[in-house]
């Protein structure tokens, strides 16, 4: 096996190239039989299995499953509190789980967009800076990522002074310089109007289609979500549902657990306005790409 | 010619000056003033605790102080009061404790007023190769963590999710902390050392554009405030550190109110 850690969980010898982290034993609260484990997906980039969290009595994350591919779109949706941001720390590595296994391809880059980033206002410090923290970048690189995002016209700027919408392409920027092969979004649009909130899931969705990588995109905003995603899940601790869209939206443990109102005013976002917003605010005919640079 | 003993005062703020910027400027950057003051506060006790093992006080000041901030990690992942709360009764606890502790143990004839505030007059020769010796260790650190410090005061999660050892990061930060704290009290007491941390860098701050930029400013600034404040301190006989300090607000104020105007 590849450099697998001893524990290795049922995919033993079968995902060659997935590194796997046990993370300690099964201890789940919840009194009921959760079956035998799924095997890891070796297809996928990252595969979670039985993923769960205990916080002093409180079960947080509840042997939630996550397979993220390549290239494909995963929204990952729930009310406050349901686990949303553990599952990513989780994801991230950043969060010790009290049961559960995660596996992911040999060499995977995680780009990581905080949900967050109000940085203090007596730190000085110019986007170019930003982007090049802990790794050098010339100025030419960075004026193509930042082309990439639509912020081109921003690298100068101190960080203290941009607006929600530029800071979130600025912080993707960041995410998408070490070339990852996923793309985790914790909450991308918030502090973004509504006009810069389709902008955004359009960015998103073109970065996919562009450079091929898979996307977990946190949102608790129930009533959008990204028509590009593939598959949208359910959390409240547990995955509740999960599936295409319009399927989740539909599902009666969706409707329970929002409740028939919100469910009811769950939509697809489908991306078409007829012009577009410059970062300036001046109207942009459709079709035009927002820092005017790259087609 | 300048009297020796005030040659050495001057030296030895300079010196402070140097070390306390960068230091002061991760301190407010990662919004931990209040952590610093909390901890600098609580070094009275560790004055204390040298007097009574009869020990070197900077020894005692040092181990107290990273003794103060681990119990302030572990008191701040409780949930009952916020992190503010817990820093306000370590603050005021620690200082009444060490007032007490300190005039109990070396009586009344103890120079209390001199922890407090420091006695930048009276620092000796080797109290300069101590505070010169500490300062080169110190620039030596904040050199090699400056990235990371740098990565952990813009974004924690981040710069862990990029997989910087954000927790190490921060603990050798703090026992940097801790060293500078112990000369910090020497020169302007246990009172007003974390003043001379920060308020350069919030004067500097109107002027910089890079973190490094501000840090500049904010060692320059230091080192005006010490020259400005012991000829204050000479001149109308005032005490050396509360005039340093004051002069750096004051330098700050007027910063601050230039920048308002712009």
């Amino acid at each position: 096996m590849n450099g697998a850690s001893p524990h290795a969980g049922p995919a033993e010898g079968r995902a060659d190239d997935h590194h796997h982290h046990h993370a300690g034993d099964d201890a789940c609260g919840c009194g009921h039989d959760h079956g035998p484990a799924k095997p890891f997906d070796k297809a996928a980039l990252i595969s979670a299995r039985g993923l769960t969290l205990m916080r002093g009595n409180r079960l947080v994350l509840d042997h939630v499953d996550v397979d993220i591919h390549p290239a494909e779109i995963v929204t990952l949706i729930g009310p406050n509190g349901s686990g949303k941001t553990s599952l990513v720390r989780a994801l991230l590595g950043l969060q010790e789980l009290t049961g559960g296994q995660l596996s992911t391809v040999e060499g995977l880059k995680v780009g990581y967009v905080p949900q967050r980033f109000d940085i203090d206002r007596t730190l000085p410090m110019t986007v170019s800076r930003f982007l090049s923290l802990g790794h050098k970048k010339s100025r030419e690189n960075l004026l193509s990522l930042l082309a990439e995002v639509g912020a081109g016209r921003c690298i100068d700027q101190q960080l203290v002074e941009l607006s929600g919408g530029e800071l979130q392409r600025i912080l993707l920027a960041r995410a998408l310089a070490a070339d990852p092969d996923l793309l985790v979004l914790d909450e991308p649009v918030r502090g973004v109007d509504y006009n810069g909130e389709a902008d955004l899931y359009a960015l998103i969705g073109d970065l996919r289609a562009r450079r091929g990588i898979g996307v977990l995109l946190v949102s608790h905003d129930l009533h959008v979500v990204m028509a590009q995603s593939d598959r949208v899940l359910c959390l409240n601790r547990h995955i509740c549902c999960s599936g295409v869209p319009d399927m989740v939206a539909q599902h009666p443990e969706y409707m329970r657990l929002f409740g028939p109102e919100t469910a009811r005013a769950f939509g697809v976002y489908r991306h078409h306005h007829d012009h577009a917003h410059g970062l300036d605010g001046r109207e942009l005919p459709a079709g035009t790409h927002r820092d005017g640079g790259s087609p | 010619m300048i009297e020796p003993f005030l040659l050495r005062a001057l030296a030895a703020g300079i010196g402070l000056a140097i070390i306390a910027a960068p230091l002061g400027a991760i301190l407010v950057w990662s919004r931990m003033a209040y952590f610093g003051e909390t901890v600098a506060q609580a070094s009275l006790v560790g004055v204390a605790l040298g007097l009574l093992l009869n020990i070197d006080v900077t020894v005692s000041v040092v181990v107290t102080t990273l003794a103060v901030a681990g119990l302030l990690i572990i008191l701040g992942r409780q949930k009952i009061v916020p992190m503010d709360s817990i820093l306000g009764l370590t603050h005021h606890g620690t200082l009444a404790l060490g007032v007490i502790a300190t005039t109990v143990l070396a009586g009344p004839s103890v120079d209390l007023m001199g922890y407090l505030f420091g006695d930048v007059f009276a620092v000796t020769q080797s109290d300069l190769w101590l505070i010169y010796g500490g300062a080169v260790a110190v620039l030596a650190a904040m050199f090699w963590l400056w990235q990371p410090l740098l990565r952990v005061a813009v974004h924690e999660e981040l710069a862990s999710a990029e997989g910087v050892p954000s927790r190490r990061v921060r603990a050798a930060f703090i026992v940097v902390l801790a060293l500078v704290i112990a000369i910090a009290m020497k020169i302007v007491g246990v009172l007003l050392a974390i003043a001379f941390l920060i308020v350069p860098v919030v004067a500097a701050r109107p002027f910089a554009a890079t973190p490094e930029g501000l840090v500049i400013g904010a060692g320059i600034v230091g080192a005006a405030s010490v020259a400005l404040g012991l000829t204050l301190s000479a001149n109308a006989d005032a005490p050396g550190g509360p005039s340093i300090v004051l002069c750096m607000a004051l330098i700050a104020g007027l910063s601050l109110a230039i920048a308002a105007r712009r």
